[in-house]
């Protein structure tokens, strides 16, 4: 089937329209044709992942036009996995929309979903860097939609914000890819990785420029600070199953600047010199540093977990930023914890919304359905926090490991301990006055009782905390897995090679030669 | 040309920042057009500057690159359309709220 490749972005291109214009009224045939085309997504995924896992590069030509002229999608071992992660976790985030019925409470969220599924999937898949472009568009306006969804003066002004940052990230975007082209002539990323070798080294001013600016672009996705103010408000107001679903927005962020720095900029590459350990790193830390503070300091639930999401994305970074084949396996092992933990914390913090007046950090009292809250929070709070036994221990071991090697051993081990010691202590806080001090406050008589959440929103978001407890068990065949596909990523010559040695329509042009 | 070409891009991005930096819906919505203006003339010029050339490959000697057009044009039509979607939305935070500036405002969140 030399079409699958394409399916994980075709399938939801097509369902989405579908249910506007044949189930736009029957909220009923929505949702089961919504989860039936994530099932169907998740079953290309995992076929996709089983082709890839030997180190096979997919690829796929649109219209058949040879690589540097034709856009190509291109799957590799990371492309699959990261595939494979988002229908999942979309899955589990859809089952929660349903189940606590927030897509009832707008139109056309099943449309929306299945748009930003068809944007994510594609810029993992994609080959080519304008064509990430407009994938990151894609997402970007569907998630644009989603994040107003059931609208409010509040969410509105959250939206205007997120919309505004995310466009001028755009427009940043746009400048670097116009320095790329002007410098190199092309921006398909295997011809790419071979064209910016060839630069003469008296004639690097342009392409150091536009190095800088993507690195920049791929920092805002990946909320780095100080380019992270557009995540809490905007995270903490969006509807909760959206907000778990952007968990993996900030993933896309990041793989762009492994897919990227690994490829076209490879580390050792003479124009990039410093940008990793100079700029990357402390800037990781930093966003460690913040994110968990701000676990420390938020006085509402959904801000707390807005910020852990910053800082679970400093730790992604910090490893990244090493740019060692170890460091960005231990990267990606966090990276699928981290989402999994995001998105599971997201849609816990809208059970206690369910249950109680509002997410306030104070003493109310005991809430709907708190004792299954409670648990789940506990145990979702251990994992992000990245106590044993959890994944988040095991990774971060991974990522502590993985820095000592480093010049900067010293700065990551004790930021990184530190902030862990913080945000433990701000999950405990917060745990405490939601779900202890409420037996301390006298239930007011005349309240409407609140409903408890139904047995669906549970189902999710327990599905969400048994991936993270397989992702601890079978963390010797995970950490293998990502050990191959950081193999992979620092010998990209199969994957430049497959790319542009297939043959297809224009193959036996001239090539320009003028560059 | 270059010059004539590099200021324009130069005082677009310029005039589009300091809207950007006002903080407040409307000139916030204007700055963001007047950077997209300038991406496009400087996607446009990264392509090399030509004159009279045609956008095609033919057996003439010179002709103009056009892959930065065909960028050009993608980038038009999503910054449009973006742009028409931020209007909405912050008309209705506008009309909802009462208030057009972007940024938080501390009040709500100290109560």
């Amino acid at each position: 089937m030399t079409h699958w490749l394409i399916l994980p972005v075709m399938l939801p291109a097509f369902v989405a329209p579908f249910i506007v214009l044949a189930a736009r009224y029957q909220i009923g045939i929505q949702r089961v044709i919504s989860v039936a085309s994530i099932l169907a997504v998740i079953g290309i995924a995992l076929g996709l992942a089983w082709q890839t896992s030997d180190g096979t590069v997919m690829l796929y030509r649109l219209g058949d036009w040879a690589a540097p002229f034709g856009i190509v999608l291109v799957g590799d071992r990371l492309s699959t996995l990261m595939v494979l992660l988002t229908a999942v976790l979309a899955l589990f985030v859809l089952l929660y929309a349903i189940g606590s019925e927030w897509d009832d409470r707008g139109r056309h969220f099943h449309a929306l979903f299945q748009f930003q599924i068809m944007g994510i999937m594609g810029a993992f898949l994609t080959g080519d860097l304008f064509n990430l472009f407009v994938f990151f568009e894609v997402l970007l306006i569907a998630s644009y939609g989603l994040m107003i969804h059931a609208g409010g003066t509040q969410r509105l002004r959250a939206g205007v914000q997120y919309v505004l940052f995310n466009l001028l990230g755009s427009t940043l975007f746009l400048f670097a890819l116009g320095a790329i082209y002007a410098e190199t002539g092309t921006l398909n990323m295997a011809d790419l990785s071979q064209r910016v070798q060839m630069i003469g080294p008296d004639a690097t001013v342009g392409i150091r420029i536009a190095a800088v600016l993507l690195l920049l672009v791929f920092a805002i996705k990946a909320a780095v600070v100080p380019l992270h103010f557009w995540l809490p408000s905007s995270y903490a107001e969006a509807p909760a199953p959206v907000a778990a679903l952007f968990a993996i927005m900030t993933k896309v962020g990041a793989y762009a600047i492994i897919r990227v720095y690994t490829m076209v900029f490879p580390p050792k590459l003479e124009v990039i010199a410093g940008l990793h350990g100079w700029w990357l790193l402390p800037a990781a830390l930093l966003s460690l540093a913040v994110g968990m503070v701000g676990v420390l300091a938020a006085r509402h639930l959904d801000r707390l977990v807005a910020f852990a999401v910053i800082g679970s994305m400093g730790m992604v970074m910090v490893s990244i930023a090493l740019f060692t084949p170890a460091g960005i396996a231990a990267a990606l092992y966090y990276v699928v914890h981290s989402t999994l933990a995001a998105g599971a914390l997201f849609l816990i913090s809208d059970l206690a919304r369910a249950g109680r007046a509002n997410l306030d950090l104070t003493a109310q009292p005991p809430m709907a359905g708190g004792t299954v809250t409670a648990a789940l929070f506990f145990v979702a709070a251990i994992a992000m926090a990245g106590l044993p036994p959890l994944s988040g221990f095991i990774g971060k071991l991974l990522i502590l490991d993985a820095g000592f090697a480093s010049g900067s051993a010293v700065w990551i081990w004790a930021i990184v301990l530190g902030s862990s010691l913080i945000s433990v202590v701000g999950f405990a806080r917060a745990g405490s006055i939601l779900f202890w001090k409420a037996k301390s406050v006298t239930p007011d008589e005349d309240a409407d009782p609140a409903m408890a959440p139904s047995c669906l929103s549970y189902a999710a978001v327990g599905g969400l905390i048994a991936l993270l407890v397989a992702h601890t068990v079978f963390a010797g065949p995970t950490t293998a897995y990502t050990d191959a596909i950081s193999k992979q990523l620092f010998a990209p010559d199969a994957y430049v090679e497959t790319v542009l040695t297939t043959k297809g329509k224009l193959s036996d042009a001239p090539s320009q030669g003028e560059y | 040309m270059e010059i004539l070409v590099a200021s324009a891009i130069g005082i677009l991005t310029a005039g589009g920042l300091y809207l950007v930096m006002r903080l407040r819906t409307f000139p916030v919505i204007m700055g963001i057009s007047l950077l997209t203006y300038a991406v496009n003339v400087f996607l446009f010029a990264s392509g090399r500057l030509t004159v009279g050339a045609p956008p095609i490959l033919t057996d003439a000697t010179t002709y103009a690159d056009p892959l930065p057009q065909a960028l050009v044009l993608t980038a038009i039509v999503i910054s449009f359309g973006m742009t028409a979607v931020v209007v909405m939305i912050a008309l209705g935070a506008y009309l909802g709220g009462d208030d057009d500036t972007v940024d938080d405002q501390p009040v709500e969140d100290a109560q």
